[in-house]
């Protein structure tokens, strides 16, 4: 009976925290639309509302009617992150299936040497980058932030970890009898088993690659090539400074269409994070 | 067919060959900078379209000298590792404590999808926006916070609350709390999960409470995971850029200043310092890389043969919470 009694009292307390830090998760976001709709004047007046009011189309003339443009930001950062994934994609698994298929002699070296460099963050090495691109006039070409991604570690770590235990190498054997070539094999048999891991991948390459501040803010300076987090952080400058309803909506439009996919996807998004693959 | 994989010898040659589109691009773009920054760093590049470089002749490590001794930098290098352990200590606490909740039979906790998903949200939004959305949170003279402090009557008009340097920095370690407690939470849940759940039972036949299975069962076995995550937190915490550079650009008065704002402030917001930039990048590049092959020393000592049958044991979760993502939408 007791233990019963301390059982409800647990529960209570686990939903309580529970709903609460799901509260604080939504909150923010929620105040940003709702203020995205209301006039700078009335947010002056009290900036928490929970309601929307009516001044959004207003707030979205006063936003594009500046440096703000999110259509821009928006293609940017689509053309880079859409072909940086399958750069990233079709390679990684092309590498992860010269780990796992063949047996050549420096196979283990090499594997040895892609975890030491998954732990090299792009930050750091910057500045020998930047100089590079300078040196050959390759800055604000977008294909700079895209051709890098040829080369991910990390995820080539975690496509051999997934194609390791899954690929059975009678099947290869068998197509081979059959006369395919080792590439056709690998693209007409091998991707496909790793559809799956692709899934997963594509997501977080994806996401990870929209949401990029740093290397585009060092190489792009053409207002026209900016990507989207490059066009947010315009919001911070002087020329909003008392357009706070504009700001709110501008950050809105750059949150929305994650917000929609990850609501989407978020099955598999939580899947792909229990994996633990995803930092670093 | 003498070996397990037949025929490997005459195929052996295309795994060099599927290897060098990696290779090659890692050679061009990753490696040549590394080392290219490093070169930098020993060198007078400096001021706008420089690329001539010339070694420095009187003190060949001048540059790591000045960077060492720089206020602004051991101000940064503080701030960053105070910034990362006050939300990397909650981060790992909050999420032991839900991921012990979620997963603990006796509670049987309804809705786990739902708050799953929306705990683990801050986690997907830009970081830029995010930084840009709390600064205007904390706005003067109206930004939400103080309208709602104003409302509580907690103050009697708004005050500048950014202005402030321990509110700036906990706004910040909040953030970066928020962002990634739910992250932790889901890689700890899937690892507990992998637990086999016959020594969960064997306990509570035992009579063993829940800070004993806690205690005694549950964080022994995540001890990897607990490691792996403190590992790529570590990394990504003393890199830690998005936030500080736009919520208050490493103010005010330097309190919110990370070494990777510094770097960028040094190279590319006026100054055009490329040579100190690239020694601070080099001091960070090196401290990194001995904190990480330490922690890996210690993983792989004790715990490779665990670690191997983690992972295992994850896969088979994921391709179970794999299906069952594809089954059902709803949660």
């Amino acid at each position: 009976m007791l233990k019963n009694k301390e059982n409800q009292v647990m529960k209570i307390v686990i939903y309580v925290v529970c709903i609460a830090l799901a509260i604080l998760s939504v909150l923010p976001f929620w105040i940003m639309m709702v203020n995205a709709t209301r006039s700078t004047t009335e947010i002056q007046q009290h900036a928490i509302s929970l309601i929307p009011s009516g001044y959004m189309t207003n707030n979205l003339k006063i936003l594009l009617g500046k440096s703000f443009n999110p259509m821009v930001g928006f293609m940017n950062s689509l053309i880079i992150s859409i072909g940086a994934t399958c750069l990233a994609l079709y390679f990684s698994s092309l590498t992860a299936y010269a780990q796992v298929a063949y047996n050549w002699k420096l196979r283990n070296a090499f594997f040895s040497f892609i975890m030491v460099v998954m732990m090299i963050p792009a930050q750091i090495t910057m500045i020998g980058f930047y100089q590079m691109v300078y040196k050959i006039h390759m800055t604000n070409r977008l294909s700079m932030l895209i051709l890098p991604a040829i080369a991910s570690p990390s995820m080539v770590f975690f496509m051999r970890q997934y194609l390791h235990p899954t690929l059975s190498m009678e099947i290869v054997q068998s197509a081979r009898i059959d006369g395919a070539g080792e590439f056709m094999i690998f693209n007409r048999i091998v991707l496909p088993i790793m559809k799956p891991a692709i899934a997963t991948q594509a997501i977080f390459s994806f996401v990870a690659s929209w949401n990029n501040l740093f290397t585009p803010l060092v190489l792009l300076t053409d207002q026209k090539k900016y990507t989207m987090p490059i066009m947010v952080s315009l919001l911070k400058g002087d020329i909003y400074k008392t357009e706070y309803g504009s700001v709110y909506l501008g950050l809105t439009l750059t949150v929305l269409p994650l917000i929609i996919v990850y609501l989407i996807l978020s099955k598999y998004i939580i899947a792909g994070v229990a994996l633990g693959g995803v930092k670093g | 067919m003498k070996s397990k994989k037949p025929g490997y010898d005459r195929y052996a040659k295309y795994g060099y060959i599927f290897s060098i589109p990696f290779v090659a691009t890692f050679l061009l773009f990753s490696l040549y900078p590394t080392v290219y920054t490093a070169v930098i760093g020993f060198t007078d590049l400096k001021g706008l379209g420089m690329t001539s470089i010339h070694f420095l002749s009187d003190d060949l490590f001048g540059n790591f000298k000045t960077v060492l001794s720089s206020p602004s930098f051991q101000q940064a290098f503080r701030n960053t590792v105070v910034i990362w352990l006050s939300n990397f200590v909650p981060q790992i606490l909050l999420a032991l404590l839900l991921a012990a909740w979620f997963t603990d039979k006796r509670s049987k906790v309804k809705g786990q999808g739902l708050f799953k998903i929306l705990l683990y949200m801050p986690n997907i939004i830009t970081a830029a926006t995010i930084a840009i959305l709390f600064s205007g949170f904390f706005g003067y003279p109206m930004g939400p916070v103080n309208d709602l402090l104003v409302r509580l009557g907690f103050i009697d008009k708004p005050i500048e609350l950014l202005r402030n340097k321990t509110v700036s920095r906990s706004v910040v370690i909040f953030i970066q709390t928020w962002m990634w407690y739910g992250s932790t939470m889901i890689t700890l849940i899937s690892g507990i999960l992998g637990i086999s759940p016959e020594i969960f039972e064997s306990a509570e036949v035992d009579g063993a409470n829940r800070l004993q299975t806690f205690f005694y069962i549950t964080l022994p076995n995540v001890k990897t995971i607990l490691l792996f995550t403190l590992v790529t937190s570590l990394i990504g915490g003393l890199n830690m850029f998005d936030i500080p550079k736009l919520f208050q650009n490493g103010g005010p008065d330097n309190a919110t200043l990370t070494t990777s704002l510094f770097i960028y402030n040094q190279a590319f917001s006026g100054s055009y310092m490329y040579n100190r930039a690239a020694a601070a990048s080099m001091i960070m590049f090196v401290i990194i890389a001995l904190l990480a092959s330490v922690m890996f020393f210690i993983m792989r000592d004790k715990d490779e043969a665990e670690l191997k049958k983690q992972i295992k044991l994850q896969q088979k979760n994921y391709k179970k919470q794999l299906k069952a993502g594809k089954e059902g939408a709803s949660c």
